[in-house]
C-alpha cells in the first residue's frame, strides 16, 4: 500500500506535466480541428529557453519560467501564421502533414543549432530537498511541479470561463461562422489560443528539465505523443478532460515502470490510445455528437 | 480502325528500356566500374521506391493516412532474417515469410484501426508502429535492442531491381483494376461509394494489407543488404521519411512516388554528412509542398504507357471507353 502511494505521488508530478502539454493539444484541436504535432517540440524549445536563461543569464527559476512562456507564446503564434493559417480551408490530412513538417523542423533546426548533446539542467537553480512524510518520500521538485501546474490550470480555467477572450475562444470552437457573424475576430482568437497553449507547453518544458534533469533537442517527441494520448483519453477538445487525462497517463506510466517493465512504458501509452479510440473515441468526457454527412 | 496489336508497341519499348537499365547496371557492377558507394545508394533507391509505392497505395489512393509503415518494414525484415539467418533457409523462403508476416500484421492492425478516420487513424497507426518496435526490442530470441548481426547479403541487384519492378507493376495494375476504382472511390467520397454498394471497410483493409505486405518485402531486402537490423532503425522517423517521399511525389501518383523516391535517396546521399540539415530540409519540403502545392509534384497524374504511347503515335482511348 505504501509503495502504491509512493508511485501515486511520483505519478502526480509527471501527470501534471502531461496535463499541461495535453491542454495545448486540446485547445488547438478544439478551435481549428488540427492535431498540432509540433506541440511537443514547442515544449522542447521552452525547456531550452528556460535552460539558457538560467545557465547563461543567471536568472532564477521563476524568471526562467516566465521568459520561456513568453518566447514560446510568440513561437506558437508565428508557427500558426506561417504554416497553419494558409491551410485552414484545405484537407485535414494536408494540415496534419504540415504539422509533422513543423515538428521535424523544430527538432532538427534545434539539433543543428545546438548539437544533439544532452544538456544538464543547472542543479543550483533548483536545489533538491527530499522530505520523509509517514514513510513516503516527497521531493520539493514534485511539490513545485504539482503546485505550479495546478495554479496554471486554475488561471487557464479563469481565462476561458470568465474573460471576454475566453468567451471568444469558446464561441469560435463551437461554431466558427456564427462567431464571425457575431463580430469575433477569428484570426486573433486562434492566435491567442496558440499563444496560451504554447506558453503552457513551455512551462511544462521547464518542469521536464527540472524533473528529468537533462534536456535534448528530441526530448519533445515522446512526452508530446503521450500528452496527445492524454488529450484523447479525456476527450479531445475538452479542457477538463485534458487535465484528468494527463494525470491518468502520468500515474499509469509510473505504475507500469514501478510494477512492470520500464521497456514497455512507451508501448502502454499507445496501447491506451488504441483502446480508447476503439472503445470510446470521444474520450472519457466526450459526448457522442454523431456524424454529419 | 487500325489493327489491334496483341502486345502494344509501347509495352515492348518499356520492357526493352527496363532490360537495358538492368543490363547496364549489372554490367557496371560486375565490371567493378560502380563502386560500393553508388551500389549502396542504388539499393537504397530500390528499397525506397518499394516503400513509397506501397505507402502511396494506403495514403494516396485510399486516402487513409498511415504513419506506421516502418513498423511493417520491421516485421518483414525480422521475419525474413529469422528464416534466412537463424534457421538458415533460402532467401526466397525468407521473402515469402516477410510478405506473409507483414501482411498478417497489416491485417491485425488494419481491421480495428481502419474504423478510425483522418488524424485519429494517423495517430493510431503511429502508435502501432511504435508498439511493434517496442515488442521487437523485448524479444531476446531476435537479439532485443541490439538486433541481429551478420545477415548474409542476398539482396543483389537482380533481386532488388526485379522486386522493385514487380511491386510497381502489381500496384499499378491493382489501381487500374475494378478493385482500384473502388479503392479510389473510398478516397474521393466514402459515403457516396458506400451508397454505390462498395464495402468501404473491406477495400480499406485490402489496400492496407497489400501496402503492409510490400513494406515487409522492402524490409526483407533492406535487412539482406545492410547485414544488420535493430529495432531502433524502424522508428517513426523512418515512417516520416517514407511519408516525405509520398507527399513530395504526389498523394495518388505511383510515378510521382517513384520519381520522388529516386530524388530523395540522392538528396539523402548528398547530405549524408549533415543529417540535421537533411531533416530540416525534409521538414521544409513537407511544409512548403503542403502550403503551395498540396497535391504534390505530380498530383495524381501518371507517366506511363498512355503518355509514352502518345509519343509513339498510339491512339489513346479515354479510360471510360475501355
Amino acid at each position: 500500500m505504501l509503495e502504491f502511494l509512493q508511485q501515486l505521488i511520483n505519478g502526480l508530478s509527471l501527470g501534471a506535466i502531461y496535463a499541461l502539454i495535453a491542454l495545448g493539444y486540446t485547445m488547438v484541436y478544439g478551435i481549428i480541428m488540427l492535431i498540432n504535432f509540433a506541440h511537443g517540440d514547442i515544449m522542447m524549445v521552452g525547456a531550452y529557453v528556460g535552460f539558457f536563461s538560467i545557465a547563461v543569464l543567471g536568472s532564477n527559476i521563476f524568471a526562467a519560467l516566465i521568459f520561456a512562456m513568453l518566447s514560446c507564446a510568440a513561437l506558437g503564434v508565428l508557427i500558426e501564421k506561417i504554416a497553419y493559417k494558409p491551410l485552414r480551408n484545405s484537407s485535414r490530412i494536408a494540415a496534419l502533414i504540415t504539422a509533422i513538417g513543423v515538428s521535424l523542423f523544430l527538432e532538427y533546426f534545434t539539433l543543428f543549432l545546438l548539437t544533439p548533446q544532452q544538456r544538464v539542467f543547472p542543479e543550483a537553480a533548483f536545489p533538491l530537498h527530499k522530505y520523509q512524510i509517514g514513510g513516503l518520500l516527497v521531493s520539493n521538485k514534485d511539490i513545485f511541479i504539482f503546485v505550479l501546474a495546478v495554479i496554471l490550470m486554475i488561471a487557464l480555467q479563469y481565462i476561458i470561463k470568465r474573460t471576454r477572450t475566453g468567451k471568444a475562444m469558446r464561441a469560435v470552437s463551437l461554431d466558427r461562422e456564427a462567431a464571425i457573424l457575431m463580430g469575433i475576430s477569428v484570426d486573433r482568437t486562434i492566435s491567442i489560443t496558440f499563444a496560451i497553449g504554447s506558453s503552457l507547453a513551455a512551462a511544462a518544458g521547464v518542469m521536464i528539465g527540472i524533473y528529468y534533469n537533462t534536456i535534448n533537442p528530441l526530448m519533445g517527441i515522446i512526452p508530446g505523443l503521450k500528452a496527445f494520448v492524454a488529450a484523447v483519453l479525456g476527450g479531445i477538445g475538452i479542457i477538463p478532460g485534458a487535465m484528468v487525462g494527463g494525470f491518468l497517463m502520468g500515474i499509469l506510466e509510473t505504475m507500469v515502470s514501478g510494477y512492470g517493465s520500464t521497456l514497455y512504458r512507451d508501448a502502454v501509452a499507445f496501447g491506451v490510445l488504441i483502446l480508447i479510440l476503439l472503445v470510446k473515441p470521444t474520450g472519457l468526457f466526450g459526448k457522442d455528437t454523431g456524424e454529419k454527412v | 480502325m487500325e489493327k489491334k496489336r496483341f502486345v502494344p508497341r509501347s509495352f515492348l519499348i518499356e520492357v526493352l528500356v527496363l532490360a537495358g537499365i538492368f543490363t547496364l547496371v549489372q554490367y557496371l557492377i560486375v565490371s567493378g566500374l560502380l563502386n560500393e558507394y553508388y551500389q549502396i545508394n542504388l539499393s537504397a533507391m530500390c528499397i525506397n521506391i518499394i516503400l513509397a509505392v506501397s505507402l502511396n497505395l494506403i495514403n494516396g489512393f485510399t486516402g487513409q493516412l498511415s504513419l506506421g509503415h516502418a513498423g511493417f518494414m520491421a516485421v518483414g525484415a525480422y521475419a525474413a532474417v529469422v528464416v534466412t539467418t537463424i534457421y538458415s533457409q533460402s532467401f526466397i523462403l525468407g521473402l515469402l515469410a516477410a510478405c506473409l508476416a507483414a501482411g498478417l500484421a497489416g491485417l491485425i492492425i488494419g481491421v480495428p484501426t481502419l474504423r478510425l478516420k483522418g488524424d485519429y487513424l494517423a495517430i493510431a497507426t503511429l502508435g502501432f508502429g511504435e508498439i511493434i518496435r517496442v515488442i521487437l526490442q523485448n524479444i531476446d530470441f531476435i537479439g532485443g535492442p541490439a538486433g541481429i548481426l551478420g545477415i548474409p547479403r542476398y539482396s543483389t541487384w537482380p533481386w532488388l531491381f526485379g522486386l522493385t519492378i514487380f511491386t510497381i507493376v502489381i500496384i499499378a495494375n491493382l489501381i487500374n483494376s475494378s478493385y482500384g476504382r473502388a479503392i479510389i472511390s473510398v478516397r474521393e467520397d466514402e459515403v457516396a461509394s458506400e451508397l454505390m454498394g462498395i464495402n468501404t471497410t473491406n477495400y480499406k483493409v485490402l489496400a492496407f494489407v497489400i501496402g503492409a505486405l510490400f513494406a515487409g518485402l522492402a524490409g526483407a531486402l533492406y535487412a539482406h543488404y545492410f547485414y544488420i537490423i535493430k529495432p531502433s532503425t524502424f522508428n517513426f522517423l523512418k515512417s516520416f521519411d517514407i511519408l516525405v517521399i509520398v507527399v513530395l511525389g504526389g498523394l495518388g501518383s505511383t510515378t510521382g512516388a517513384v520519381i520522388a523516391a529516386i530524388f530523395v535517396t540522392m538528396l539523402t546521399a548528398a547530405l549524408q554528412t549533415f543529417p540535421a540539415i537533411r531533416m530540416v530540409l525534409y521538414a521544409v519540403i513537407l511544409v512548403v509542398v503542403m502550403v503551395y502545392r498540396p497535391q504534390g509534384l505530380m498530383g495524381n497524374k501518371e507517366w506511363g504507357r498512355r503518355t509514352f504511347g502518345r509519343i509513339w503515335g498510339e491512339k489513346n482511348e479515354p479510360l471510360a471507353n475501355k
